[in-house]
């Protein structure tokens, strides 16, 4: 089904209609990504969502106002409907006791249903024209003219602009508005701006993937892009890579198979994109998350076996005496599965030194044996010293703070609490 | 009794029933801040519906709909499980989650295309009007029928399960307290969701379900704050409208489901401006008397 060949020959573009299609689809994908990390970031992104399912009456009224069904004269109408929307979430959440997402939720099917009434007006009336107005329900990216690029080349390239000249100011409103209010910058006006901007890269990316889907085109590449960057200016270029990739893809799955709709692909492979982002992407994916958290919970469960045999051979005044598994487990409960595992790892790690009479401390074990002890004990005393606690309340928090306590930490307790000999229970502090 | 007369009353009540669920579903969910939950569900369950009809070719038979019914649900627990598992914001969830359902229901509905009574504009509005076409259940349509059923099954677990319901929308802590579980609340709230959008889905379609879910209660919240009068007004005003509706629809001889949602944005706009001018009038200090 999939073939290499077919592949290159889509690659190559040397077909009128491809190109047509996939630049078409890469520049209004780009356009929405980039305008879209605003609209993640200042968490609108369902209000994207309306503004999408508003154009629909404004796509109607312009094509009944003016009988035809050109992107120049459809675009205005689109604009001011999506605009209307917009103002009349605003209006609605100043005005009235809704909370924000019921007004979206309210304006969005109001302005839809609106759009379908006109629609269906429309199509009863039988101009021959009005067929291709249902292309932007679901979108036709089949259905790119050349002289629909120029539209998205020049839509694309104002927003992209307007983006690029603004970011700085963008990025503040996005992040802190009250700071950018603060700093004196013209919150308001360029609210307007960014809003501006959005409607427009809906009011053009509607054609490809209709009004439904538009909302993915915005929020996504934003979405998928944050798993891998923390950086503002790497999340934009990253969501417009993704973005061009999925309307790349998606055409071609559309060229392969013509039944196919290009749009709805376009969203798959988007998706696909940001769910492998949520497992895969280092440091912020699903998987690194988790492997954090296992890591973290084997180095605390290791340290307390190794605490566990510390104690033991203080309590005998003797390190070198070997412990058993199950001595071990007299000090303190483990899983067995989960002990055994921890002793091994401390072993592989030299802490820890096995033979016939069990398990025993190496010199390196002991002086992390040490360590724990005394972080343990030196914040039982910081918190009865500087915070007047009874010693008996005090064990269970220090049983937390030893595994977090750094270096650095440890030098400024040991430093404000005078470098003490003996905890709160009357125990040594090993040095 | 004349037959036209007769279609118009099966298109009222057809639409009524749809818009009376969704108003009474639609109060619980306005009140717990879920009112886009239902617009994502409604979106997600396509891929439901599509494979119900590939499977069964209709959607008439009971597996059927509860097949696509539960998709909505793996919506809503695919939306917290991207929020709190992979960290992601609430909204960018739910944008994410219900846009990639609807794309894949969409590359079902055109893979389908020709095979199945299903076509890409009735996943969007749906026909009220093709009711009357139905065949007939105990002298109702079919459709009619199943939407007749469905509200009754609404409306029991809800008169069942007031007091859970009411505990866990207005005071989650407190309800945990009683021993009332708010996730279990939550889940069978979500599940009579998505049940309505998809039976809903022939006659008004998949998008304009959300209209029903939010309009009516947005309405009723507006005029009053107690839980049993903001259901019985979300009820009349989604009867109202789809009476309005219909008649608009006939005038101009297009979408009923689509005209029944002007309807209630007009009766929302209406209700918002005379309360507007009610304060207005409040606003205005008494006369002061002369001493």
């Amino acid at each position: 089904m999939l073939s290499l060949k077919e592949l290159l020959h889509f690659l190559s573009l040397s077909e009128p209609n491809i190109r047509y299609v996939v630049f078409g689809t890469i520049m209004v994908g780009i356009a929405s990504a980039v305008i879209g990390n605003f609209t993640f970031l200042r968490k609108r992104a369902l209000v994207g969502d309306a503004i999408a399912h508003a154009v629909l009456p404004g796509i109607c009224l312009a094509f009944m106002l003016q009988g035809s069904r050109t992107l120049w004269v459809l675009l205005p109408g689109a604009f001011v409907s999506g605009w209307l929307a917009l103002l009349s979430i605003d209006w609605i959440n100043r005005n009235s006791r809704l909370k924000p997402d019921a007004a979206i939720g309210l304006v969005l099917s109001v302005f839809f249903g609106a759009g379908v009434l006109l629609l269906t007006y429309i199509q009863q009336t039988g101009d021959g024209s009005q067929s291709g107005l249902k292309h932007f329900l679901f979108g036709q990216a089949a259905a790119i003219l050349p002289g629909d690029l120029w539209v998205f080349g020049l839509t694309g390239l104002l927003l992209c602009g307007l983006v690029a000249l603004f970011f700085k100011e963008f990025t503040l409103l996005s992040f802190d508005p009250d700071f950018a209010q603060a700093a004196g910058l013209p919150v308001r006006r360029l609210e307007l701006l960014l809003s501006t901007l959005t409607v427009l890269a809906v009011v053009t990316g509607i054609q490809t993937v209709g009004v439904v889907l538009m909302a993915a085109l915005l929020i996504t590449p934003a979405a998928a892009a944050r798993f891998w960057t923390d950086r503002l200016g790497a999340m934009v270029l990253l969501g417009a890579a993704f973005a061009a990739l999925a309307s790349v893809l998606g055409s071609f799955v559309s060229y392969q198979q013509p039944n196919m709709p290009t749009g709805p692909w376009i969203i798959v492979v988007l998706s696909g994109i940001a769910f492998l982002s949520m497992v895969f992407a280092p440091r912020r994916g699903g998987l690194a998350r988790l492997w954090d958290k296992l890591r973290h919970t084997w180095k605390i469960r290791e340290e307390n076996v190794l605490k566990a045999i510390y104690h033991s051979g203080e309590s005998l005044g003797d390190f070198t005496a070997g412990m058993h598994e199950e001595a071990v487990q007299g000090r303190r409960a483990f899983n067995p599965w989960q002990l055994r595992l921890s002793l091994w790892t401390l072993q592989r790690r030299g802490l820890l030194q096995h033979n016939a009479s069990g398990y025993r401390l190496s010199g390196e074990g002991l002086r992390e044996g040490a360590r724990l002890a005394r972080i343990h004990r030196l914040w039982e005393l910081y918190l009865t010293e500087y915070l007047r606690l009874a010693p008996d309340h005090v064990h269970d928090d220090a049983e937390a703070m030893e595994h977090l306590i750094t270096p650095e930490l440890e030098a400024q307790l040991e430093a404000a609490l005078g470098y003490p000999q003996r905890d709160p229970h009357d125990r040594d502090i090993p040095r | 009794m004349n037959t036209a007369f007769l279609d118009a009353f099966w298109i009222i009540l057809t639409g009524s029933l749809v818009a009376v669920t969704g108003g009474l579903l639609g109060c619980y969910l306005l009140l717990r801040r879920l009112s886009l939950i239902g617009d994502a569900i409604s979106h997600a369950v396509l891929p439901g519906i599509a494979v119900a009809f590939l499977i069964t070719g209709s959607l008439s038979s009971v597996p059927a709909l509860l097949g696509a019914a539960v998709v909505g649900l793996l919506c809503t627990w695919a939306i917290e499980t991207v929020q709190h598992r992979a960290g992601l914001q609430g909204d960018a969830a739910m944008g994410i989650v219900f846009t990639f359902l609807f794309a894949v229901g969409v590359i079902l509905v055109s893979s389908l295309a020709g095979n199945a009574d299903l076509d890409q504009e009735c996943v969007l509005y749906g026909e009220l009007a093709f009711v009357i076409f139905d065949q007939t259940v105990l002298g109702m349509p079919v459709s009619t029928a199943i939407l007749l059923a469905n509200l009754l099954l609404v409306a029991a677990v809800l008169t069942v399960g007031y007091r859970g319901f009411f505990l866990t929308t207005f005071d989650p802590a407190f309800a945990r307290a009683m021993g009332f579980s708010t996730v279990a609340w939550h889940y069978v709230l979500m599940s009579l969701v998505s049940l309505t959008t998809v039976v809903s889905f022939e006659s008004v379609g998949a998008i304009l379900v959300v209209a029903f879910l939010v309009g009516p209660a947005a309405i009723a919240h507006l005029l009053t704050d107690r839980l049993k009068i903001m259901l019985l007004l979300s009820a009349l005003i989604g009867v109202s409208a789809s009476v309005g509706g219909y008649f608009l629809a006939a005038a101009l001889n297009a979408n009923i489901a689509g005209a029944m949602t002007v309807v209630l944005g007009a009766e929302f706009v209406g209700v918002m401006v005379v309360q507007s001018w009610r304060k207005r009038w409040r606003a205005i200090p008494p006369v002061a008397s002369p001493t």
